[in-house]
């Protein structure tokens, strides 16, 4: 599905405050399952995530989504895959202010031009599976942590992504909340979404549905844990 | 009309319609003015006239292109009037009292 | 063509929503660019249809005038001067023209006082300009007393009022007869204020007025055409002050708009960062900003040239009449010809919508083609 090889990348390169944040990362994430980059803060995750989403190119290195090579596709190219192909629950949230629940929801259906009440529809279908169909016009600013998170699940399905992609998703939750999260997104794998996951909260990496854990430390790869394979053979 | 694009191009909409519409409303009044330019011409003709009635305040600004004793309009062809600050405002009310005795005719004229 | 129109639809649903925000600053903004293009527009429209009028009305009158000058200053025709004249070939008609001022000290007005060639009026009746029938209260029928030049005070009667048409070029007239005049002023016998001449050809009255000259060196010359390009000088440079003033104005407003459409908030950059990485391309944010810095520049100059035109032509220039035409004490009140010149039109769209849609544009530019990923980052 997501292929990395030898990934590198740099930040101010050539300057003196040069930093490579990832120093060679090969790795596989499997479809439809979850998969987990935890390490501490520094060690590269959410650099590892963005190029996962390609939200950045690698300096070195290659990604592959379903066997193409991706990392030397021009940004008009890239933008539409990521448009098209991932969805993105951002630790921030990131909704944009002053706009209603699902005004937020259908942003992500702007560019391709799809009719607006194409749009809603979906967006309202998004918004009754997670129970939030009764915030559909509150403006986000107005709405709990939770809700602005489930807000941000509705905007990242809007084009029914296969990959799913959230960076610290429990962060700003507490317990009861966070669990609440990992039922959405057990449904979601079971569905047939990849999610690929950073975190460094134990409530997420010791998850039963988290499939496998990859474990970073100074930008290297310095664990794969790949958990009951069994299970998922039986499914 | 619930989305704000239809609102917004509704409005845009509207106000390129008065644009359009006061073209139309300027060639209207440009017909309906006809009788009255060809008045003040047939008048200006009659009365053998030579200056609009602008400004009256002063004998060298109500005939500007006939020279006069205190004239604006001089020898040099591209000279025009050379008293903007006068012609711009009016006298402030105070100047206007103290000043009345100037006036060349003090006693009520009529 | 579809998905495109659905697609502009959706940009500007996002960034009226965005303006929406902002209500109160936004509002403002399009009251004061509007308010803006209104003075503007109120000026071109205003200059421009008064200088087609001057021109369009005094397009009769006489093609020369001519005065007589001692050292200079100007002095009356002597009875023997016209027949001088005569001798001049091409001009097709001359008269002598009698005409002077007689200031009102109780209006603090000066009218014109005239004979008139087209009217045979009989001693002591008079027909006034509209301006005096409003502003003292005449009509036909009543009387009004003048001091005349000798000291004695004069009756007159008012025995018709002038066209209120043609209040431009008649408002503060007063015409009488001859007798009348030359008693009231003690006006010399055989003397005339000047002299209006017609010439048979147009492309003449140029030579003739150097032959006057040669023929008659204390004279001066007056042609139409000097005239009409007095005024619209003055109209000009009427115009010119006010813009001159309104430049500081303009100028402020410049860097207003500039402020407001170039600085791009952290709360903005941050913004356009979630749209990048949600998928939308750098052609799509920079297209929302597009419509953004469009629809707020066009409606300004939609709603301001409309509320100029309506203030120009429908309101009499109430607010702009003291400057442009100049202040007076006798206004005449007269509806201006609602002459447009497209191009200043035209000219006016291209220099206050343009600059202000690529004021929005320059920002954008920058913040949307920077990396996605600054939200992950961030």
């Amino acid at each position: 599905m997501l292929e990395l090889n030898n990934i590198r990348k740099a930040f101010n390169q050539g300057r003196h405050n040069e930093h490579w944040a990832l120093r060679g990362i090969d790795l596989e994430i499997p479809p439809a399952r979850i998969s987990v980059l935890k390490g501490p803060s520094g060690s590269g995750k959410s650099t590892l995530l963005s190029i996962l989403g390609c939200l950045a190119r690698p300096t070195e290195g290659r990604v592959r989504l379903d066997g193409e090579d991706i990392s030397a596709l021009p940004e008009r190219f890239l933008t539409e895959i990521r448009r098209r192909r991932f969805g993105f629950i951002f630790q921030q949230f990131n909704l944009v202010r002053g706009l209603s629940a699902i005004d937020n929801i259908i942003l992500p259906g702007i560019p391709d031009g799809q009719p607006r009440a194409k749009l809603l529809a979906r967006g309202e279908q998004l918004l009754t599976e997670l129970q939030l169909d009764h915030r559909r016009d509150a403006a986000v600013e107005w709405l709990s942590g939770g809700e602005q998170q489930r807000v941000a699940i509705c905007r990242a399905l809007l084009n029914d992504p296969t990959v799913l992609i959230a960076d610290e998703p429990t962060a700003n939750l507490d317990s009861k909340l966070a669990g609440e999260f990992l039922l959405i997104l057990e449904r979601l794998a079971q569905a047939g979404r990849t999610i690929i996951l950073t975190s460094h909260d134990p409530l997420v990496i010791e998850a039963d549905i988290v499939d496998q854990v990859f474990s970073l430390r100074d930008g290297r790869l310095t664990g794969v844990e790949i958990r009951h394979p069994a299970f998922r053979l039986t499914r | 009309m619930k989305r704000p694009a239809d609102r917004a191009l509704l409005l845009v909409l509207g106000a390129a319609l008065a644009f359009a519409i006061s073209f139309a409303d300027a060639w209207r009044l440009r017909q309906a003015h006809e009788t009255a330019l060809a008045a003040s011409t047939a008048l200006v003709r009659a009365l053998r006239l030579s200056d609009p009635v602008l400004v009256t305040e002063a004998r060298y600004t109500r005939h500007l292109s006939q020279a006069d004793l205190h004239a604006a309009f001089q020898d040099h062809p591209l000279a025009f009037e050379h008293f903007p600050s006068g012609s711009l405002l009016p006298p402030p009310a105070h100047l206007l009292r103290h000043d009345e005795d100037l006036d060349r005719e003090t006693a009520s004229s009529d | 063509m579809k998905t495109w129109i659905e697609k502009q639809r959706h940009l500007i649903d996002f960034t009226i929503n965005s303006l929406a925000r902002r209500k109160g600053k936004n509002l403002s903004l399009l009251a004061v660019y509007a308010v803006l293009v209104f003075v503007l527009a109120s000026v071109a429209l205003y200059t421009h249809a008064l200088r087609s009028e001057a021109v369009r009305v005094l397009a009769d009158s006489p093609e020369i005038i001519l005065q007589r000058l001692i050292a200079g200053r100007h002095d009356l025709i002597p009875p023997d001067y016209i027949d001088n004249i005569g001798r001049i070939r091409g001009v097709q008609k001359m008269e002598g023209r009698l005409w002077g001022y007689y200031y009102d000290s109780v209006l603090k007005a000066n009218y014109t006082l005239m004979v008139s060639p087209a009217h045979t009026l009989p001693p002591g009746e008079i027909i006034v300009g509209p301006a005096l029938e409003r502003m003292r209260g005449l009509d036909t029928g009543s009387g009004i007393s003048f001091r005349a030049y000798s000291g004695k005070l004069e009756t007159f009667i008012v025995s018709d009022v002038l066209d209120h048409a043609s209040e431009l070029v008649n408002a503060d007239l007063i015409l009488m007869n001859e007798a009348d005049f030359r008693n009231f002023f003690n006006y010399p016998a055989g003397h005339y204020t000047d002299v209006a001449l017609w010439v048979a050809n147009p492309l003449e009255v140029r030579n003739i007025g150097r032959k006057l000259l040669d023929q008659l060196p204390d004279s001066r010359p007056i042609l139409r055409e000097e005239v009409l390009r007095t005024y619209a000088s003055v109209f000009d440079w009427r115009e010119g002050m006010m813009l001159a003033l309104l430049s500081a104005a303009i100028l402020a407003f410049g860097i207003f708009a500039w402020e407001k459409a170039a600085g791009l908030s952290a709360e903005e950059k941050r913004e356009i960062g979630i749209l990048k990485a949600i998928g939308w391309e750098t052609g799509d944010v920079i297209t929302m900003k597009f419509w953004e810095g469009l629809l707020i520049s066009l409606l300004a100059f939609l709603l301001g040239y409309v509320a100029a035109y309506l203030h120009i032509f429908h309101a009499e220039a109430g607010l702009l009449q003291p400057v442009l035409q100049g202040w007076s004490v006798l206004y005449p009140s007269f509806a201006l010809s609602p002459e447009i010149d497209p191009l200043q039109v035209a000219t006016l769209f291209f220099f206050t919508v343009l600059p202000y849609t690529a004021a929005t544009l320059v920002p954008i530019w920058r913040a949307a083609t920077t990396d996605p990923d600054l939200v992950m980052r961030g």
